[in-house]
């Protein structure tokens, strides 16, 4: 059997169901000290000062530092590659602690403490005293002119503004006959909510600061923390052990700058700081909450003549990926369906509200909820088949996004939408469906999708790896890029495998990373790992295997280029006859008296493509109209993510994403005084995150392409499950209840105005 | 690690009771689901703790001589929703406490605790309150008995005196004979949720079925403390099992309940589920009685 596309089962599920797997938390020193964060309780303003003296007087505490103490150093936090072109570098505009005050919660000050209890006791016995300024919350009021900046280098509180146009966006809409079709939409700010908290310690060891931490980027953030303390790349060590979720949260410095920091103010010894799941929430990252105004002029033959969005970005305090999200997601709303000219326009904007920052999709399930709700407006109003609407608009096969290069490689998004359609039997029971009465009523909706699978060439896009053969044949494989429970490191042993020749158990993945030690890559974000990361695994793999076989044709007298390996032998190309085991060339390699060789390879991955993946969600809901609530009867994504390497964990990614897809789409919100900016619902209890019997049976499936740009014909799934749900159930909604709703989530306390203001009660 | 300074340890009940009376300020540790969750927070830095967990004569369900239903307060969630006595007569009970949190809240958090919270959204208050409980309260100088519908001062503030402790909840046979339930927790999510509001039904029909010979109904989330309706009860007493009688609980019910806008949920949307929800628990408690409406 081949073992691309094989049902392998996780490389680390016997670690991670027994408990053998060591997570940050399991790893920290007895002797570690104890450090927690003081966070303001304003949401705007300034700290004038400290009066430290009750909290000197704590027994057990060791340090306290002030945003008075730090270096005076601002620094950048997003998981980027570092860009040496400073114009391309990411916005360097926080401290270790910080005296200027941008959200309730912001970082001022910090305890050391041989426990918590200390810790937290010393916390509360800190009296501080800020000059106080009125919070701003929305982007609209953010931009008015008359504000104080949050940041001094942005005086009008705009991160960033972009825009492009493809063609003469005035001109087109200017064709006689068209239909113009205009929507306001809006998403909330949702959190990744991943299982182990936000977590490091750190300790200097032989000069070095050591950190370990629950990250998906370990040398970003070793880049990140040498800027940040404003030492040496090499000064800095990061380990990242096994890890419970990231979803992109993780793809940014949380508590590791401080915490090196801390690990200097104690001569080295190991300080541990672990956020509880309220500083979670509100002190690491969040998901931008985005407003879209779109605009389309539709001819008569139902095909686009002109499009248009203006976007706007609350990035919250900080800027840490900035406007890299919104810039994406009106990208996205270009390539979904490039036809006719098309305009687009963004704002990142700050205000006092929690940063910002990546999370699954990256802007995509923003874009995908606003493009897909106005496409079924769209076809509400003028009456097209939604499925041929999409069909004659969407991005087809050797399509070349004129702004970026990224081409089109391949496509089965028709074949996903016909699957999908025959599962559910979309067409017939949507018009069953339509103009129904009575209190309960059943709908249908869709949503398609398209998603880059890296990240050129917006930004760098390199991986490495490394094989080590040992003497019973088997070899160990290290690769920076990180699993993150995604399934990476079972995939990257079936592509090893599959390549060198061998079967998977000969293949030792090493799962932590330690930049020390660990190749180059920049980690887990984009879905670019098995497509970026995989070609390197690829690549080295074929450096080794052609060692193997060089040294296999010293042993045998045979020319190298003739052999090849096959289930651990070599074996005479396109010979079944077993010449040799792998195991004994690995033997005769090691300790040959006359040719010893420690075979190893090693190769890194300069990825200067990218390609589409695409896919599809079907759903049908029942809503029950006086109780303003949701039911999903059942739902199907469908995807193309080019080849499947393991079909079992990629249904896996297909379910947790749909999940978070639900959660977006009908539950899911964290909400804010608008007084202060005070989060009030950052906890597992009031934040609306889905538990399994909410949850309906999900079902996945895949149209399987080629690509020819992935190593093994593969292309992103780590995110894109995500990005189609909530427009699906949106829709749905729509077909049950005629009530188009203009914004997620669908909770009840929502529905119940919509129904209200449709006139649904009387 | 918890924040707490002193944990002191009941043997007994007189030792509880004893140990309530010289520390006042000490607050009564049960299962601990809602301290600890309070301890985590900060909010009680530095408490003390009066430990009654280990007592297990303030647990059980019995049944008295007289009928009552005699419910001990350090009965788990799960204790209550599986013991035979509420099975057979007051299930909607259990079925009220079954959704609370999850699993394993139902087996550590108490129904005493949930009482003695005195927080509107508790599950098993309306219940209760709708079949008319009495609270036992015992403090070194005897019992006090105290109708559960005198019991909530406001939220979070009950009628329990600073030596006292909770030491049974009775359900007389007059509330709970030939009488069917039913309970509708209205959340936001289906399990590990605080209701959004709570509404607990309870009918006692005529011997032919045609009419209503006894009703109840109160709520939780619909006012500072959970509250019974007399309005909805008052006009639903003696009447026919019709569309009217639910429009009359719905309206009813409108005329007790005082709900509060807040971030969770706001004042319209609560006050629209209020007559819905008495509506479909007054349905589903007919239902269970044998009667049907426009039957």
């Amino acid at each position: 059997m081949d073992i691309i596309g094989a049902p392998l089962k996780r490389v680390d599920a016997k670690e991670k169901t027994t408990g053998q797997a060591k997570y940050t938390g399991d790893l920290v020193p007895r002797n570690a000290l104890v450090a927690k964060v003081l966070h303001s309780t304003i949401g705007n303003g300034i700290v004038k000062s400290f009066d430290l003296t009750e909290a000197w007087k704590v027994p057990d505490i060791v340090d306290i530092v002030t945003c008075f103490d730090v270096p005076d150093i601002q620094f950048p936090t997003a998981g980027h590659p570092w860009s040496t072109d400073k114009k391309h570098q990411d916005i360097a505009d926080r401290k270790l602690l910080n005296t200027r005050v941008r959200f309730y919660g912001d970082d001022i000050a910090a305890v050391i403490a041989e426990n918590e209890l200390a810790a937290r006791e010393a916390l509360r016995k800190i009296k501080v005293t800020y000059e106080e300024f009125e919070p701003v919350i929305t982007v609209e009021d953010a931009m008015k002119p008359t504000r104080i900046p949050i940041h001094e280098e942005r005086p009008d509180n705009v991160v960033v503004h972009s825009s492009y146009e493809i063609g003469s966006y005035e001109e087109a809409r200017r064709e006689p006959g068209l239909i113009k079709i205009e929507g306001d939409y809006e998403t909330p700010i949702v959190q990744h909510c991943h299982i182990e908290k936000a977590l490091s310690f750190a300790y200097i060891e032989s000069g070095k600061i050591v950190v370990v931490s629950a990250t998906q980027i370990p040398h970003i953030i070793r880049r990140i923390c040498s800027q940040a303390l404003g030492v040496g790349f090499g000064d800095i060590r990061i380990i990242k052990p096994y890890l419970g979720g990231g979803f992109g949260n993780r793809q940014d410095a949380l508590t590791e700058p401080l915490n090196a920091f801390l690990a200097t103010r104690v001569a080295g010894r190991p300080v541990k700081l672990e956020y509880t799941r309220e500083e979670t929430f509100n002190c690491t990252r969040v998901r931008h909450a985005m407003k879209f105004h779109i605009e389309s002029y539709v001819r008569t033959d139902g095909s686009f003549a002109a499009r248009s969005i203006i976007a706007y970005s609350n990035q919250g305090a900080y800027a840490s990926h900035a406007h890299a999200l919104v810039a994406n997601a009106i990208n996205g709303f270009r390539m979904m369906y490039p036809v006719g000219a098309i305009k687009g326009e963004a704002y990142t904007v700050y205000t006092n509200l929690p940063t910002a920052g990546a999370m699954r999709a990256y802007g995509i399930p923003q874009i995908g909820f606003a493009l897909e709700a106005h496409v079924d407006d769209i076809v509400a109003k003028t009456g097209f088949d939604p499925i041929e609407f999409r069909k004659t608009n969407m991005m087809k096969l050797g399509y070349v996004d004129s702004l970026t290069t990224i081409t089109c490689h391949s496509t089965g998004l028709a074949e996903c939408i016909d699957k999908g359609e025959r599962y559910l039997n979309y067409t017939e029971k949507r018009n069953t469906y339509k103009n129904q009465s009575g209190p309960i009523r059943k709908g249908v909706g869709m949503a398609i999708f398209c998603y880059k699978t890296g990240v050129y060439p917006i930004s760098l896009e390199t991986a490495a790896c490394r094989m080590v053969l040992n003497q019973d044949g088997s070899f160990q494989l290290q690769v920076g890029a990180t699993e993150i429970g995604q399934g990476a490191d079972t995939v990257f042993v079936q592509m090893a495998a599959h390549t060198v020749g061998v079967t998977v158990d000969k293949v030792h993945l090493i799962s932590k990373q330690d930049t020390d030690v660990t190749p180059y890559d920049s980690g887990a974000y984009a879905s670019r790992q098995t497509y970026v990361s995989g070609m390197a695994v690829k690549k080295t793999a074929e450096s080794l295997k052609a060692k193997i076989l060089d040294f296999a044709g010293f042993m045998l007298h045979k020319d190298p280029w003739d052999l090849d390996i096959k289930e651990n032998f070599i074996v005479h190309k396109h010979k079944e006859e077993h010449l040799l085991s792998v195991a004994e060339v690995a033997i005769e390699s090691c300790y040959s008296l006359t040719n010893s060789q420690h075979i190893a390879a090693e190769e890194s991955h300069h990825c200067s493509d990218n390609t589409y993946a695409f896919g599809v969600c079907f759903a049908e809901i029942e809503v029950d109209i006086p109780m303003c609530q949701i039911k999903v009867l059942d739902i199907i994504n469908v995807h193309d993510s080019g080849k499947i390497i393991n079909r079992q964990t990629a249904e896996g990614q297909v379910h947790g994403g749909m999940s978070m897809g639900l959660g977006y789409g009908l539950s899911e919100i964290l909400k804010f005084d608008p007084k202060t900016g005070k989060m009030l619902n950052g906890n597992l209890l009031d934040y609306k995150l889905m538990t399994p019997i909410d949850t309906p049976d999900l079902h996945a499936d895949f149209v399987e392409t080629n690509d020819p740009t992935g190593p093994y014909g593969n292309k992103a799934l780590g995110e894109p499950p995500v990005i189609p749900v909530a427009p699906a159930l949106r829709n749905a909604l729509f077909n049950a209840t005629g009530v188009a709703m203009d914004s997620i989530p669908l909770n009840p306390e929502k529905l119940f105005f919509a129904f209200e203001h449709a006139g649904l009660y009387k | 690690m918890y924040d707490f300074n002193t944990l002191y340890e009941a043997k007994t009940v007189k030792e509880a009771l004893i140990l309530r009376n010289e520390h006042p300020e000490a607050l009564i540790l049960a299962g601990g689901s809602d301290i600890l969750i309070k301890l985590h927070e900060g909010k009680l830095s530095g408490c003390d703790l009066i430990n009654i967990f280990g007592l297990d004569q303030l647990r059980g369900i019995t049944m008295e001589p007289d009928g009552s239903i005699i419910i001990r307060p350090l009965c788990s969630f799960t204790d209550v929703a599986t013991h035979p006595l509420i099975l057979e007569h007051i299930p909607v009970l259990g079925e009220a406490v079954n959704q609370i949190g999850g699993p394993q809240i139902r087996n550590i958090g108490t129904i005493g605790g949930n009482i003695c919270n005195g927080v509107t959204s508790a599950d098993s208050a309306s219940t209760l309150k709708a079949y008319d409980a009495s609270l036992e309260l015992t403090s070194v100088d005897g019992i006090r008995i105290l109708p559960y519908a005198e019991f909530n001062f406001g939220p979070g503030k009950v009628d329990l005196k600073q030596n006292e402790i909770l030491t049974g909840i009775r359900i007389s046979k007059e509330s709970w004979e030939h009488t069917y339930g039913h309970y509708i927790k209205y959340a936001m999510r289906k399990a590990m949720d605080i209701a959004t509001l709570g509404c607990s039904v309870n009918v006692r029909l005529s011997d032919d079925k045609n009419t209503i010979d006894r009703f109840r109904i109160a709520f939780g989330v619909a006012a500072p403390t959970p509250i019974r309706s007399v309005t909805a009860e008052a006009s639903a007493n003696g009447h026919a099992l019709d569309d009217e009688l639910l429009h009359m609980v719905g309206e009813g019910s409108l005329v007790d309940v005082m709900p509060r806008s807040s971030w969770r949920a706001s004042k319209e949307f609560r006050l629209h589920l209020v007559k819905e929800l008495a509506r479909r628990a007054t349905i589903a408690a007919i239902e269970k009685a044998g009667g049907k409406i426009n039957g």
